[in-house]
């Protein structure tokens, strides 16, 4: 029980090990990737080496998932599965810790469209983590579209494997929303601005068009994406009449926010807001030993993202009895990465008008295939009203990904308040074979 | 590397995933659904969606964003859902 | 609004099939929920509608009858509701009962035999017969029996679907309303109940709240012995159709479901669902409302499963949950009037067979409240039992 165990080895996680580590305490540093770096350092996993160290005192457990958490006397048990993605055959370890970090981050946010189901429709993110770890690119000419800047690096990514990027449509209008936004925004961004301005440059080097208030509103294709309809949006994000347009790509990716991976953090029962887990300024989520940083406390970058991490590896290296100094600067890079967030948030809000744009026949459940219609219809007419109902009436979530993709748009389209927290409950955090859960585990 | 992709030998590289090598021979979808049995490939490529699931060496339901190859791996076409052979 | 005869608390399967009954026989209904509508033990179940895991007794009789009646009442109400509403997924796919040891093997031939006294249709079969019913079934089968008469529907659409009939008729049905307490008018008969949304008017009110009947029996003054049973289930991800064809279960699931004890015990439950997922239960824990998922138990139920079904080894578990059964500490199902204070019935106690029972259970409570003559003789549930009132403080 004596060693401080973080899932999740992206810049929060990476950070807190680095913070626990050098207070001197043992770490457990858990990840499912083959490298250390998670979505936004993502290294090409084809290169021989790996581009960061850690302190001697940090293990690396790589390509391990946390399948399942829960509570044991003094702490909490994370049960562990180490080797080839998604088994079987892989080894298992349940470790027992009194100060667990949670660093597990966020994945792209997609709305449902007409022929988002169609292959080269992808998330901006696959687009990303393809393009940096494997050198593949998702299409010979791409479009993107989304809102909010992480559309812009994701541009750049493509260009560097050699895609035509037809164009990074933002459904937003960031400019009336975020720089005429008064106050701390700006400023608290400003590093982040510089870095966004940089990709911006080379976009316009490059010749890629950046329209506002537009999106990408239908995918067509038989069997894969030939070309898509992109269409001018209203402020409420509904189509504006007539301005639909046929663009022929090989690829879309979309991106519309985050959605951070909540499994863990509701298995071991933090409080969370508005979708997010609460953490006071040492980086506590409402558990005792538990603490989250990055991406699972809100959206708002790797630089914040590592400072809560440093301060979350430090708050719980003191719950094991270490004495770190307290971690000033990364306090201060945390308050001011705070602002910075909210004005992001602020600055790129999803319009309810994404609802205008499906169909009756729109898969709002990619897995179990259920449409916008069936949805509605069995919602409204069996009165379901609780979210563990609307799943077993439409069966819309219930499938391999747990409604990972689609609890959020579920939600909203229905109209039912808790099926967002109730698709995020996934005591099976990560799928494991049946043979796998039978076996004993190594304490 | 050696691996077998629907019984054809081809080379991979250490550190690719089956994604990475399927989407590199050009394949843009490796199952098909079960209630329509519309083509899937990849979608979230961080292993959110399941959408890229892959039959490995006899076993479905694997993620092929998520899986590095090993030499020698048997990479299958999913259709549906499948039972272990 | 007109006052409802009726208040049924508690919108799950059996408060539902109450409702429904009620509403056949003519009478005004109104079902409340604190929560959502079929949220809690209703949509934590695999849907059994079995006769084959009960030994001869009053059980049996209340399980025969509603094996009967669930395709009656489905067929009724795809008349009157048409076939979208009225959609269940029934199944009377059978079941199938192995022993894989010869203790077990013994203990399931003179069950089996028992049952066939009764007028159960239970089928001793050969191990080889169980294979070819069942082709991915462990071969160390020792001994079969085949159930016929099992059946299975889903739990949710099934609720939903009576719920919606009480209300194409008038009744009403409101989530999100919690009964606090009732009134009683001058002779002490209740004459309506008290929400957090205001008191509504009614002559009867029905206790169908299922694991949570005794905190709703000792707030209106009328305490009865109903306690909750932990149950967790696994789900894989979905599989081919055929893979597992019927309800196979493990001989010893008829020990586990009669017994008592507090401790965890697991036995094998495998089926298949129409959406192709497998379910693997079940566990019983009596640990209260404590829903922690405990790992231990998710892996004995693994490690069962896959002894009965090698194939599934390799097949991945997508999610896991848990639900609470309600029980009373003679195991048999709590159905009727409370002499203690007039107007309150009560329904619930039906552990882990509500939904099986609750046709037969609806029908039983509205000719008990209208003063037909019920099918099933309804003294072995009647409320007023010593394991059910007495000891009232410990409760």
């Amino acid at each position: 029980m004596s060693r401080v165990v973080v899932v999740g080895a992206g810049p929060a996680g990476m950070a807190a090990a680095r913070a626990a580590a050098q207070a001197g305490t043992d770490v457990l540093l858990i990840d499912s990737g083959a490298r250390l770096g998670g979505q936004y350092h993502r290294q090409d996993t084809r290169a021989g080496t790996e581009r960061f160290t850690l302190p001697a005192r940090v293990e690396h457990l790589a390509e391990s998932v946390v399948w399942a958490l829960e509570p044991v006397a003094g702490g909490h048990r994370v049960h562990v599965r180490t080797g080839p993605a998604d088994g079987p055959g892989r080894s298992g370890r349940s470790i027992d810790t009194p100060a667990l970090v949670l660093a597990t981050g966020a994945f792209d946010r997609a709305l449902p469209f007409p022929g988002w189901d169609l292959p080269g429709v992808f998330t901006a993110g696959a687009a990303q983590a393809l393009a940096k770890g494997q050198g593949v690119r998702v299409g010979e000419r791409v479009l993107l579209a989304g809102t909010g800047p992480f559309l812009l690096p994701v541009a750049r990514s493509l260009l560097d494997v050699g895609a035509e990027v037809a164009g990074v449509l933002e459904a937003g209008d960031p400019v009336t929303g975020w720089l005429a936004r008064p106050g701390g925004g700006l400023s608290a961004g400003i590093g982040k601005l510089g870095e966004l301005a940089g990709y911006a440059s080379v976009l316009a080097r490059q010749r890629v068009p950046y329209r506002r208030r537009t999106t990408v509103i239908e995918a067509h294709g038989t069997d894969r994406v030939e070309s898509v309809t992109t269409a001018r949006l209203r402020p409420d994000w509904t189509v504006v009449p007539g301005s639909a347009r046929r663009v022929e790509v090989d690829a879309v990716c979309v991106g519309f926010g985050f959605t951070p991976q909540l499994e863990l953090a509701v298995a071991a029962r933090c409080a969370l807001a508005d979708g997010f887990v609460t953490v006071d300024a040492a980086q506590a989520t409402s558990v005792p030993g538990v603490f989250a940083a990055g991406e699972l406390t809100g959206i708002g970058g790797a630089e914040l993202s590592a400072a809560e991490g440093e301060i979350a590896g430090a708050s719980a290296a003191r719950l094991l009895g270490a004495h770190p100094a307290p971690p000033v600067r990364a306090l201060r890079k945390a308050r001011r990465g705070r602002r910075f967030a909210a004005a992001l948030d602020a600055a790129y809000p999803v319009r309810d008008g994404w609802r205008t744009w499906l169909r009756e026949d729109t898969l709002v459940c990619r897995c179990e295939e259920v449409t916008y219609g069936e949805l509605r219809g069995a919602a409204r007419e069996r009165e379901v009203c609780g979210g563990r109902a609307l799943k077993l009436v439409t069966r819309a979530g219930l499938g391999p990904c747990q409604g990972r993709v689609c609890g959020r748009a579920v939600a909203e389209l229905t109209g039912i308040p808790d099926a967002a927290a109730t698709f995020a409950r996934r005591p099976i955090a990560a799928p494991i074979r049946l043979g796998e859960l039978a076996e004993e585990p190594t304490l | 590397m050696k691996v077998r992709i629907d019984g054809e030998e081809t080379t991979a590289l250490e550190g690719q995933t089956v994604a990475g090598v399927l989407l590199g021979r050009g394949l843009t979808s490796w199952r098909t659904t079960r209630g329509s049995g519309r083509p899937r490939g990849v979608f979230c490529g961080i292993g959110v969606c399941f959408d890229c699931l892959v039959v490995v060496n006899g076993v479905a339901d694997v993620r092929a964003c998520q899986r590095l190859v090993r030499d020698g791996d048997d990479i299958r076409v999913q259709h549906g859902a499948e039972l272990p052979s | 609004m007109v006052s409802p005869d009726v208040v049924v608390a508690g919108a799950g399967m059996i408060g539902a099939a109450c409702a429904e009954a009620l509403s056949a026989a003519g009478l005004e209904v109104t079902v409340l929920d604190r929560g959502a509508i079929a949220a809690g033990t209703t949509a934590a179940g695999e849907g059994n509608v079995l006769v084959s895991d009960k030994a001869p007794g009053p059980e049996l009789e209340l399980a025969r009858v509603s094996r009967r009646r669930w395709p009656e009442l489905l067929a009724a109400l795809r008349e009157e509701l048409g076939p979208a509403l009225a959609e269940a997924e029934w199944e009377a796919k059978g079941g199938l009962v192995v022993a894989t040891t010869p203790d077990a093997a013994a203990s399931l031939s003179r069950f089996a035999a028992a049952q066939r006294a009764v007028g159960i249709r239970a089928d001793e079969i050969a191990p080889a017969d169980a294979a070819a019913l069942e082709p991915h079934l462990t071969r160390k089968v020792t001994a079969a029996v085949h159930y016929p008469e099992d059946a299975q529907l889903q739990p949710v659409l099934a609720a939903t679907t009576l719920l919606a009939a009480v209300r194409a008729r008038g009744g009403e049905v409101r989530a999100g309303t919690e009964v606090l307490g009732v009134t009683r008018d001058s002779a002490g008969r209740v004459s309506g109940v008290r929400t957090d949304r205001g008191t509504i008017a009614c002559r009867a009110v029905v206790n169908a709240c299922g694991p949570w009947a005794g905190s709703f029996a000792a707030r209106v003054g009328a305490p009865i012995n109903v306690l909750p049973r932990r149950g967790m289930i696994l789900v894989t991800g979905p599989l081919p159709p055929g893979t597992v064809r019927r309800k196979v279960y493990d001989a010893d699931y008829v020990g586990a479901v009669a017994s008592g004890e507090a401790d965890l015990q697991t036995s094998t439950v495998v089926e298949s669902t129409r959406a192709g997922t497998v379910l693997i239960g079940s566990s019983r824990e009596r640990v209260g409302f404590d829903d922690t998922v405990r790992i231990d138990v998710l892996r004995e139920l693994a490690r069962k499963a896959v002894a009965l079904f090698p194939v599934l080894a390799d097949v991945p578990v997508m999610r896991a949950y848990g639900g609470f059964r309600p029980y009373a500490p003679d195991h048999l199902p709590v159905i009727g009037a409370d002499p203690r204070l007039p107007g309150l019935w009560h329904a619930t106690g039906h552990e882990g067979a509500g939904i099986g029972l609750a046709a037969a259970t609806g029908r039983l409570l509205a000719d008990l409240f209208t003063g037909a003559v019920p099918e099933v003789d309804p003294e072995p549930f009647r409320v007023d039992r010593a394991a059910v009132i007495d000891g009232e403080a410990a409760a």
